[in-house]
């Protein structure tokens, strides 16, 4: 695309958003208009878009999606947890539980007092995400969110907080965006699940200050139509912790963006993702896409990705350790594989590392395979029938992304969903 | 009990031929042990009759308790009660070593019409045969042989077996990578098996493991057929000289 080009699909989109006027993150949106402005929006030919066309996040209109019949009890259900429920991006009060909480203060970005703990925070860790490499669906997002949750944990809360998404219409298309500070010493678990609409974007600004620690677990719902892109940026302090596992099951297109800051020394920073696909009946393409940065000393980093991959699905993975200098003793680990059940698959990775210290442990792998025949003779041997002994070395192969939940009963929730799946599709 | 008639088999991949016409039959309650040079074909018998793929059966059958081996799949074999203890155990990271068990035992169960076993029940089947053969609690919370010494593999394989109770046990040179004690563990652990209503076919390269499990039949294999047969002293006799002699007598040229 031309900068003309481009210029005008950015004008036909913004053309189609309804930018909430006012309120606290007013200056912020009308900043993120200016860069928005200046980046445009992605073409095929962006090297970071290469692998994943970027065309159906950036049209005017989403494609339709339908929302699938629910079948099942959603994940999480039976958790103690406050739930904060958007049906189609719409906040809904009735099917919400009261916000209050002792050690957390929740709010709604869209009626947030023109005063709160967020105004000067809205966006910045966006736009500080927007370097080295662009990523203007986030600043799309900034300039147009037209709800989210605000929070900001000054205790250790009694449970987690789990903002559920509905999609029930075949065209929406909503943008929400979320901001999350940590303050000092203070925990928090954060549950998201569900598609939240037929193209969904969705943005989340984690702030995680010094001997905090944040824990996420995301399930992307089941619907196999819907379309999202999501950006996760975070900042995370001194003696901190960031721990964060998705788990994508379905879905047309979905891109997950994870971009992270370990600017305090001694941070950690872990990021998972379980992904399963089937394009039998659907299209499947899955994008992890994660860039972490180490600038404090002795930072730790992992990244696990696994994606399992049937009948003509595609998974890409796109991840960057970059050490900055000074980083000194940083630990940074990454590994991406796939686990091709058939022959019309397709993975392709793209591990990187830039390395400016010269006393950092840095590794990355990535593989793609079939299951082991070895493996699944030794399993029937035993008298479990083939479809079984498949599905037990999926799980098998997803072992390490799932070990990355430090919490059993959510690791527990992942399995159970991960053996329905398995068990839907079967061959 | 387990009656092989005739068997041959070629590789599915390259024409070349494995077994020519092996015949062998195992009766209720007896130990059988098949003794032979590398090469002769012993392990190949042991994947075939478990439907390991790879392998064509070109003649010949194999039928046990009435059952047509051949004919079925391999979970299939298992639930009729054909067992198969690996030389190589397999290690299966992330599928915990007690989930392993009881799959296989419930879905063998499932597939003969009984009731799967409770979690609780279940429980206390794998301790009381666990402690007998040594295993502790780690290794049976552990991922399937992840990490596991040569000799816990043997012992976990061991543990299947009496778990799932088959009819017909098949050790594949279970005695590899042992040392004295795990030989003798494992072997106990075989012995505590034998019983009336079971039968094993053992095979193996050395004579030392028919020391600790006693055959009632030695036969020996090479090119693919079986030479002889006879008591527990024709081990002795190839401990003492070897397999040359016997080589020659038949007529084989001797495999490197």
């Amino acid at each position: 695309m031309t900068i003309v080009e481009k210029a005008s699909a950015l004008d036909a989109r913004l053309g189609t958003l309804l930018v909430p006027a006012g309120g606290f993150a007013a200056r912020a949106r009308r900043d993120a208009l200016e860069r928005l402005t200046a980046m445009g929006l992605p073409g095929r030919r962006d090297e970071y878009w290469r692998w994943t066309n970027p065309t159906d996040f950036a049209a005017t209109e989403p494609k339709p999606a339908k929302a699938l019949a629910e079948d099942e009890a959603p994940i999480f259900g039976t958790l103690d947890r406050l739930k904060i429920v958007f049906v189609d991006g719409v906040f809904d009060a009735a099917a919400s539980d009261d916000l209050a909480l002792e050690g957390i203060e929740i709010a709604r970005l869209a009626d947030a007092p023109d005063v709160n703990w967020a105004s000067g925070f809205y966006g910045t860790l966006e736009a500080a995400g927007q370097v080295p490499v662009k990523r203007p669906f986030a600043t799309l997002n900034t300039v147009a969110a037209t709800d989210g949750v605000l929070i900001r944990v000054t205790g250790k809360p009694s449970k987690p907080v789990n903002v559920i998404y509905i999609h029930k219409s075949d065209r929406s298309d909503p943008i929400l965006h979320h901001c999350i500070r940590l303050e000092p010493g203070a925990e928090l678990t954060l549950l998201e699940n569900g598609p939240a609409g037929a193209r969904f974007n969705g943005v989340m600004e984690v702030d995680v200050a010094d001997g905090a620690r944040f824990h996420h677990v995301r399930a992307q719902g089941r619907d196999h139509d819907p379309r999202a892109i999501t950006h996760i940026f975070a900042r995370i302090g001194a003696e901190a912790l960031f721990k964060s596992f998705t788990l994508t099951v379905n879905g047309v297109l979905t891109r997950n963006e994870c971009v992270l800051s370990l600017i305090g020394d001694d941070a950690v920073a872990h990021v998972a993702g379980a992904a399963l696909g089937d394009g039998a009946k659907d299209a499947f393409h899955h994008d992890d896409t994660v860039f972490i940065t180490h600038d404090a000393l002795r930072g730790e980093s992992r990244q696990v990705f696994k994606k399992v991959l049937k009948h003509g699905a595609q998974g890409i993975f796109q991840g960057k350790i970059l050490v900055k200098p000074g980083a000194q003793k940083t630990d940074g680990y990454q590994i991406s594989q796939s686990l091709l059940m058939d022959d019309d698959c397709q993975f392709l990775g793209k591990p990187e590392l830039e390395i400016y210290a010269d006393d950092v442990k840095c590794s990355h792998g990535s593989t793609t395979g079939a299951i082991d025949e070895t493996a699944l003779f030794y399993l029937r041997s035993r008298g479990v029938p083939v479809e079984e002994a498949r599905a037990l070395l999926v799980l098998s192969f997803l072992a390490d992304a799932i070990e990355e939940i430090e919490d059993e009963g959510l690791k527990d929730e992942i399995v159970s969903r991960l053996e329905s799946w398995l068990a839907r599709h079967r061959d | 009990m387990l009656e092989i008639k005739n068997m041959h088999v070629k590789l599915e991949e390259e024409d070349k031929a494995i077994l020519k016409g092996v015949d062998l039959t195992i009766g209720s309650g007896e130990v059988h042990a098949i003794m032979g040079p590398n090469g002769s074909g012993k392990s190949t018998l042991s994947y075939v009759l478990s439907g390991r793929d790879g392998y064509e059966v070109t003649e010949g059958s194999a039928v046990l308790d009435g059952h047509d081996l051949l004919d079925m799949e391999p979970e299939e074999r298992a639930a009729a009660g054909l067992f198969l203890a690996f030389q190589y155990p397999v290690e299966i990271p992330g599928v915990g070593n007690m989930t392993f068990l009881r799959t296989a035992l419930n879905a063998q169960r499932k597939a003969r019409g009984q009731e799967e076993l409770s979690a609780g029940d279940f429980l206390k089947v794998v301790r009381a045969k666990a402690k007998a053969l040594k295993i502790d609690a780690d290794m049976l919370k552990r991922p399937v042989n992840v990490g596991f010494s040569g000799g816990e593999k043997k012992r976990n394989e061991i543990l299947q077996m009496a778990i799932l109770e088959p009819r017909m046990c098949i050790l594949d040179e279970t005695d590899s990578g042992l040392d004295v004690d795990a030989m003798r563990l494992v072997s106990d652990g075989v012995n505590a098996l034998r019983d009336a209503n079971r039968s094993f076919l053992v095979i193996t390269h050395y004579q030392r493991l028919l020391d600790h499990i006693k055959p009632d039949v030695v036969h020996i294999m090479a090119d693919g057929r079986i030479l002889e047969s006879g008591g527990p002293e024709l081990a002795l006799v190839v401990e003492k000289n070897g397999y040359a002699d016997l080589l020659k007598k038949h007529g084989i040229a001797e495999v490197a």
